[in-house]
């Protein structure tokens, strides 16, 4: 069952290669998609470029989001920043309630249309998970582990290095996975105000009634997500069994 | 000793999330308060609260500033924050609605006047001060859901008043009042409807899971990978087989049914509901402890019985959770449908867009929030009763 599952993945990373290296060799399996013999594969800009600028966007934004939201978590999660706790959870749930088509038109005329507004929306979105699970994942470690590393003579930091952080890190993980996939998604609606992602791809074959494009654009997108969140499930697995031997 | 003691006592009566606070109302007040355009595309000129407002009213507002920056700063009771908070907020946007009248030249009705950045960032401090002293005052479920009706009732209050007429937003309203409702209705549909639906599948469905072992693995592996799909892409994608519905099955173009529209953002939404519904009926189920159900079952309760009456009232909490994410969510993606056809107050957004008009994007995403906002506090209070009855049950 493992070695099945496991064949899947590898024959969907190695379809996904092939199709975004020669995509006019899937041309055929497209074209009863189109109509009025429109193009079967985008032509706009290379399928290749649209990816990696859209990993890329994803990366930028989840890196941020993850190192200011494990920060904060952090931070209130220590005595001092104690105060700050449950209006920072009130906050970061609020923030989830807004649509983010909202947030990034209503960006556009602070940043411009592109990469910009698609980058600041992503990064709020991506903040709750791992903000969320951070918190978990801290206030989840025993008192009697903390209460041991501070009776071996710890300094708060490294208790916060050696014992919090590193049994809290499947937790985290999780977060910033859900954070990383979520972001997928969403990079892909940065389109409507003209990022250079898979989106393009789709919103192109909306506006010409040709879902050969939007098919593609889509199960691009679909594969990316499928094999990203096996890889962080694949890691936290380790970290998991790590932490257990 | 006294040189030591004095930064403990300071510290002691400055709160230190009401210094961050004041800080963001003290950017509020820097940045342009209002924004005047010579139309309604051009970029605006900005005005500081002095150059907005008629001088009685800037004096006003500056007075009441100084008020709020001294109960966020200052350990006071939290009831003396939420006021602080909320009457700043109140008077900020009734203060707008006057400087629309203040700037505008008589009887030019090209000229736009906008809240500025200055007062969003105002508005964003008071409402940050309030909402944090909604918290400390840990206010049982239904005294939120109190506040919150008090606090829409204010909203429709100023917009039913009149006291923003002149400002661009309701400019904007003005000239397609009968099309907001109607996009409005057309967004509660979509986004309710799809979530009643999903419920009306995935509850039996979770259910279904809960019971056959052999189920579950595959069913939310599906569900997994439907999650996957953006949401343009879904909905464009089901275009084609909804086309194909309509076209080819009596009676389905008769309900409504067809290629571009509503039908394929109404399926999508649907889909994308189903994960959170389904996986929280099983988790939910899951975490329903074996002795209770034993124990009704040894009180000689049937099976439906004990379905009904014991294991899904206590799965209710974690159910709810879902349907609140999911509703919350739905609210948002609605908008993403008017790229179809679907129509959702996304319809202006994307208008706006496309115009650089941002009044027109506000008037779709204004409406959006407040939408997914409301729901979100009704639903966490529901959870919060619920789970709240389920342990006091637990108790007697």
């Amino acid at each position: 069952m493992r070695l099945l599952g496991a064949a899947w993945r590898i024959a969907l990373l190695l379809g996904l290669g092939v199709f975004l290296a020669r995509p006019d060799l899937f041309a055929p399996i497209f074209a009863p998609l189109t109509r009025f013999d429109a193009p079967a594969i985008y032509d706009g800009t290379s399928l290749l470029s649209l990816t990696l600028n859209h990993l890329a966007l994803t990366f930028a934004a989840t890196l941020a989001a993850s190192a200011l939201a494990l920060g904060l978590a952090v931070l209130v999660t220590r005595p001092a920043g104690a105060e700050f706790l449950p209006f920072s959870r009130a906050l970061a749930n609020a923030g989830q309630t807004f649509p983010p088509v909202a947030v990034l038109a209503l960006t556009v005329p602070l940043l411009g249309f592109g990469a910009a507004p698609t980058f600041l929306a992503l990064f709020l979105y991506g903040l709750l998970p791992v903000f969320e699970n951070a918190l978990a994942g801290l206030s989840g470690v025993s008192p009697g582990v903390s209460e041991a590393a501070r009776g071996s003579g710890m300094t708060g930091l490294q208790r916060l290095r050696l014992v919090e952080l590193p049994l809290a890190a499947p937790v985290i993980l999780a977060g910033i996975r859900l954070s990383a996939i979520v972001s997928l998604g969403t990079a892909t609606v940065g389109s409507t105000v003209a990022a250079k992602t898979l989106g393009e791809v789709v919103i192109a074959g909306l506006l010409s009634g040709n879902t050969a494009f939007v098919l593609q654009g889509g199960l691009i997108v679909a594969a990316l997500a499928i094999l990203i969140n096996d890889a962080f499930l694949w890691v936290e697995g380790r970290l998991r069994a790590r932490l257990a031997s | 000793m006294s040189v030591l003691a004095a930064p403990v006592a300071s510290s002691r009566r400055v709160d230190r999330l009401g210094v961050l606070i004041a800080l963001v109302a003290i950017l509020g007040a820097i940045l342009p308060f209002a924004l005047f355009r010579a139309n309604r595309i051009v970029p605006g000129e900005g005005g500081g609260i002095a150059a907005a407002l008629p001088p009685a009213e800037a004096a006003l507002l500056g007075l009441a500033l100084l008020c709020f920056l001294a109960a966020a700063v200052l350990r006071v009771p939290a009831a003396v924050k939420l006021a602080a908070g909320a009457a700043l907020l109140a008077l900020a946007c009734l203060l707008v609605g006057r400087s629309a009248g203040f700037l505008t030249p008589p009887g030019n009705s090209f000229a736009r006047v906008a809240p500025g950045s200055g007062f969003w960032t105002l508005s964003f401090a008071a409402l940050l001060l309030a909402a944090d002293a909604l918290v400390r005052l840990r206010l049982p479920p239904l005294g939120r859901v109190a506040v919150l009706v008090l606090a829409l009732a204010l909203l429709g209050l100023l917009l039913w008043s009149g006291a923003w007429d002149g400002l661009s937003l309701l400019k904007e309203y003005g000239t397609r009042t009968e099309r907001f409702w109607a996009e409005g209705r057309r967004h509660v549909a979509l986004a309710f409807g799809s979530v009643a639906a999903a419920c009306l599948l995935g509850l039996p469905l979770g259910l279904l899971c809960h019971r056959v072992g052999r189920l579950r693995a595959g069913v939310l592996s599906v569900l997994n990978i439907l999650q996957t799909v953006p949401s343009i892409a879904l909905f464009g994608l089901l275009i084609g087989p909804l086309a194909w519905v309509a076209a080819n099955v009596p009676g389905a173009r008769a309900l409504g049914i067809s290629g571009i529209g509503a039908a394929p953002a109404f399926v999508a939404l649907v889909g994308y509901s189903l994960l959170p519904i389904v996986s929280n009926t099983v988790v939910g189920l899951a975490g329903v402890s074996r002795s209770v159900v034993e124990a009704a079952r040894g009180m000689g309760m049937r099976r439906s019985q004990r379905l009904f009456r014991v294991e899904l009232p206590l799965a209710a909490p974690v159910v709810l959770t879902g349907i609140r994410i999911v509703l919350v969510q739905n609210i948002g993606i609605a908008t993403v449908a008017a790229l179809i056809g679907g129509g959702g107050f996304g319809v202006f957004v994307f208008q706006g867009v496309g115009q650089t008009a941002m009044d027109l994007v506000l008037l779709g995403a204004a409406p959006t929030v407040l939408l997914a906002f409301t729901a979100a506090v009704l639903l966490d209070a529901a959870v919060e009763a619920l789970s709240g009855s389920n342990r006091r049950k637990a108790e007697r």
